[in-house]
């Protein structure tokens, strides 16, 4: 296990570094740039000025071989120092961002508590009510039970986000005034009466993540249950007559869920990644609105450096997917 | 002396009275929404409007513009004229005395340095100044005394308001500022997220592209003032939930920038929680008219160039045809409804430099059908006019923007009607404004007949925005494409008048010179078509006293006024 492990991680770092790569060509041959964001009462030689201080003006080549160098060695090096006082980094430029001229790992650390607590929640919730509705549809298939949730799934697939959240806008905080429609980030939690405005403002876009979400799993929890039910090993645990809550949630879930979980381990960078729409919907502004901004605004380090990030989120995880399935089904092995 | 004391007594017991009327943060909190939200608040490091408003709430100018465009002192005494002797008679040099007993928010005092400081922050080479042509023609400044600075120009500067006015250009803290000039101007994150400043509130916590949470600055020059003990100006989201969130759930008090089509402004309107206000600058929607051929057929390298002039649009009588057959009221009322009102001027305001033209202002399709024919433009079998084999065929590129592509359309249908044919294109507008010389698709590349935009001019003085248009500024392949004269307009008699307007200090002279130029290049020249003179729209809750839209210099620039309705 322990060489398997090892062996994907070094594989990792080719496939990683590629990964920047085409990243950075991908978002630097892409038509337009940071000049703009400068409006036009700026004129020509201040504009190229701005653009040169920012370094825009320099070749791709350079550009990204100078990124290599401050993600991999000075980034790590000023994390290094912030938390043992050293030195390392000896005042070396960090990735600045074009549009805050401020170091992006800044924004990205603002970023991530919102974006864990709301996207972080909508998958939560959305695995917590996709798990039992998998299992009771499969269970009882073709039942109205298993209709009404093969519909909800549909639903949950088929209407956007951006239709959802503005949908639950205009009724829940227009019309109703129950929960507000602009997501606080300054709100901090230190007591019932601020709790209480944390849960308020965070259940209209949890509650479009989680329907999303969890129409996606319990579509795989659905068709995994109705793959085991059919089993010879169910049949003979009834024959021993074990009760059928035995069956099920022992036996049949037990196997069912390894598919699901991996599903579930694959799914975890998107929380990462943000949910770009619905953050924008609600101002929840995390890392997806920070993502967006920034595409629009030509914001090439930040887009990189973002990007990247996810990426190596994904590979990570799918590590940890393949890991998880030898782990939960003593079958596998791995050589 | 006892009558002078009981007169001393009264008036301190009636400033008492006005200071208990308003006190300092007795209104509690004001939410403000920025939708593009601000990612910095040094506006030397970034030009963005949302960067530039929100510092102005910190960071103050030696003087400003109000409502109605007029400028007037903030850190200084008074505004420094040839007649008050703070300019000096050969207008090179001008003179500020800052007001007394001024404190940053940090208690220590403002003094000259920190405006000389500032001029050398942002002229400093590696620093790239977003505001750096504010400070252009400065040849040296000197501080006689800690309230005196003397602001030396390289040339008579009949205009100086540029250097130290208006929110562009504000003064930062030496003491803060000073190991962040030039290269290291990024490496403040600290210094660039919390600007000291002189202004009524100061930051306590600001998250890039997100919030900036506010306080009312104890030190501020005006003791009773800002009635709000706390502001928070949150970003995000797009200009029609950030219109919902004042005008209808009534969550935020104050929303930047709510341009949403007409329908949706009444509609909101009628919840009765807000208001739209607004206030027109400078801004104009013009359609451009390319005095040089862009056809695809001419080599790289001369498209849209001298070697080329244009084959139909150097003709008057065309572009004043193409004028006639606009219907500017009905534009407005697609796409901008209170925020826009028809124009025939580039330079549609302040007051005094209007030309106020009207000729435009009425559609005359069958003028226009005349014009043409008497410009010797037969109709063609396929309803496009031709002359000597030439169709008269215009392609005509904008941003891509739902309204610009609304106008676009409109106007197509009434250019086809009196036989011209048109091709419409419309350019992401990272691609469009973005001034990359390898792309066919710049707005200054001009490979188009036509091309619309809007620009404006900082500030209530349109000399740098003329002069824009001078024969020399013409983008060309020697320049990199870079130039600001956009439709290529050439006129020996415009140079000359701009060499006239570049000496003249008299306001009146400079006003009807700006008018002259205004007309040989739009009113009546109509080389550059102005269409719609665009006003800033934003949302105010109907809870909110003192709001007075400013669209000359910060929108908020009046934040210190502001009230809690009772």
């Amino acid at each position: 296990m322990l060489t398997f492990i090892l062996r994907r991680l070094l594989i990792a770092v080719p496939t990683l570094l590629l990964i920047s790569l085409a990243i950075f060509l991908l978002v630097d041959l892409a038509p337009g740039s940071p000049a703009s964001q400068i409006p036009l009462t700026v004129p020509p030689e201040v504009k190229a000025k701005i653009l040169a201080a920012m370094g825009a003006d320099q070749p791709v080549l350079v550009r990204y071989v100078l990124w290599l160098k401050q993600f991999f060695w000075v980034e790590p090096a000023y994390w290094i120092d912030s938390r043992f006082g050293t030195n390392l980094a000896d005042g070396a430029q960090r990735i600045i961002s074009y549009q805050t001229r401020a170091p992006v790992f800044i924004t990205i650390g603002e970023r991530i508590p919102q974006t864990m607590t709301v996207v972080g929640a909508g998958y939560l919730i959305g695995i917590l009510i996709a798990v039992p509705i998998g299992i009771y549809s499969a269970y009882r298939q073709y039942s109205w039970f298993d209709q009404a949730g093969t519909f909800f799934a549909m639903m949950g697939f088929s209407v956007p986000t951006f239709f959802t959240g503005v949908l639950l806008i205009v009724i829940f905080a227009t019309k109703l005034h129950w929960f507000p429609s602009v997501y606080d980030t300054t709100l901090l939690v230190t007591d019932w009466s601020s709790f209480v405005a944390q849960i308020r403002q965070m259940v209209l876009p949890v509650t479009v993540l989680a329907l999303f979400n969890a129409a996606t799993i319990s579509r795989y929890m659905r068709s995994s249950m109705l793959d085991n039910l059919g089993q010879d090993y169910v049949r003979t645990a009834r024959a021993k007559g074990m009760g059928e809550g035995t069956v099920v949630l022992k036996h049949v879930l037990r196997n069912s869920l390894i598919p699901v979980v991996t599903v579930i381990a694959l799914g975890i960078p998107s929380i990462f990644g943000g949910a770009i729409i619905t953050e924008q919907v609600f101002k929840v502004n995390g890392l997806g609105a920070a993502l967006i901004t920034a595409i629009n605004a030509n914001d090439i380090p930040m887009v990189q450096t973002l990007t990247f990030i996810f990426a190596a989120l994904i590979v990570l995880f799918n590590l940890v997917a393949d890991v998880l399935y030898g782990v939960l089904d003593p079958r596998i092995r791995y050589a | 002396m006892y009558m002078r004391t009981l007169l001393l007594g009264a008036a301190g017991a009636m400033a008492l009275a006005t200071a208990a009327f308003a006190e300092r943060g007795a209104d509690g909190e004001v939410k403000v929404l920025y939708w593009q939200a601000p990612t910095t608040l040094n506006p030397y490091l970034s030009s963005g409007t949302k960067d530039v408003e929100a510092a102005s709430l910190v960071l103050e100018p030696l003087a400003g513009f109000d409502d109605k465009g007029a400028i007037f002192p903030r850190l200084a005494e008074s505004i420094p004229t040839v007649d008050n002797g703070g300019i000096s008679q050969d207008m090179t040099t001008v003179t500020w005395k800052l007001k007394k007993d001024l404190k940053w928010s940090d208690g220590t005092p403002v003094t000259s340095a920190d405006v000389a400081f500032t001029y050398q922050y942002c002229t400093d080479p590696n620093g790239g100044c977003a505001q750096a042509a504010s400070y252009e023609g400065i040849k040296s400044i000197d501080t006689p005394d800690a309230e005196t600075v003397v602001v030396t120009y390289t040339g008579p500067k009949p205009y100086p308001y540029a250097a130290f006015v208006s929110a562009l250009a504000p003064i930062i803290q030496k003491a803060q500022f000073e190991k962040c000039i030039g290269a290291a101007a990024p490496t403040c994150t600290e210094q660039n997220f919390k600007p000291i400043g002189t202004g009524p509130f100061m930051v306590t916590d600001f998250k890039t592209g997100d919030v900036v949470q506010l306080e009312a600055n104890p030190n501020y020059r005006d003791p009773a003032k800002p009635a709000f003990a706390k502001m928070t100006l949150k970003g995000g989201g797009d200009a029609e939930a950030a219109a919902r969130a004042v005008m209808e759930t009534g969550e935020y008090d104050y929303a930047w920038n709510t341009q949403i089509n007409p329908d949706l402004q009444s509609q909101m309107s009628a919840a009765g929680k807000g208001h739209f206000v607004g206030g027109f600058g400078s801004l104009v929607e013009r359609i451009e008219m390319n005095q040089f051929d862009p056809s695809p057929d001419l080599p790289e390298g001369e498209r849209s160039t001298a070697k080329h002039p244009h084959p139909f649009l150097t003709d008057l009588k065309v572009r004043q045809a193409l004028s006639m057959a606009i219907d500017r009221q009905a534009l407005v009322d697609v796409g901008y409804g209170a925020a826009g009102k028809p124009t025939c001027d580039l330079v549609p305001a302040p007051e005094g430099y209007a030309a106020n033209t009207t000729d435009c202002l009425k559609q005359d399709l069958e003028g226009a059908k005349k014009l043409l024919d008497e410009a010797g433009w037969k109709m063609g079998a396929d309803g496009v006019r031709e002359k000597d084999g030439k169709k008269l065929h215009i392609l005509y590129q904008t941003s891509t923007n739902p309204v610009r592509q609304d106008i676009q359309t409109l106007v197509k249908g009434w250019w086809n009607e009196i036989g011209v044919g048109v091709d419409l294109k419309n350019i992401d507008a990272s691609i469009y404004f973005g001034g990359d010389a390898g792309s066919p698709d710049t707005f200054e590349k001009f490979y188009a007949d036509v091309e619309m935009y809007a620009n404006n001019f900082n500030g209530t003085d349109p000399e740098a925005y003329m002069t824009q248009l001078l024969c020399s500024k013409i983008p060309g392949p020697d320049t990199q494409w870079q130039g600001e004269n956009i439709p290529r307009f050439c006129d020996k008699d415009y140079d000359a008048k701009i060499a006239e307007l570049s000496k003249t200090a008299d306001l009146a002279k400079r006003q009807e010179l700006v008018k002259e130029l205004n007309n040989m290049v739009s009113a009546k020249g109509l080389v550059t078509m102005a269409i719609v003179h665009r006003g800033t729209l934003s949302a105010a809750s109907n809870a909110l006293d003192g709001v007075a839209i400013n669209p000359w210099d910060t929108e908020i620039w009046n934040a210190q006024d502001w009230t809690r309705k009772k």
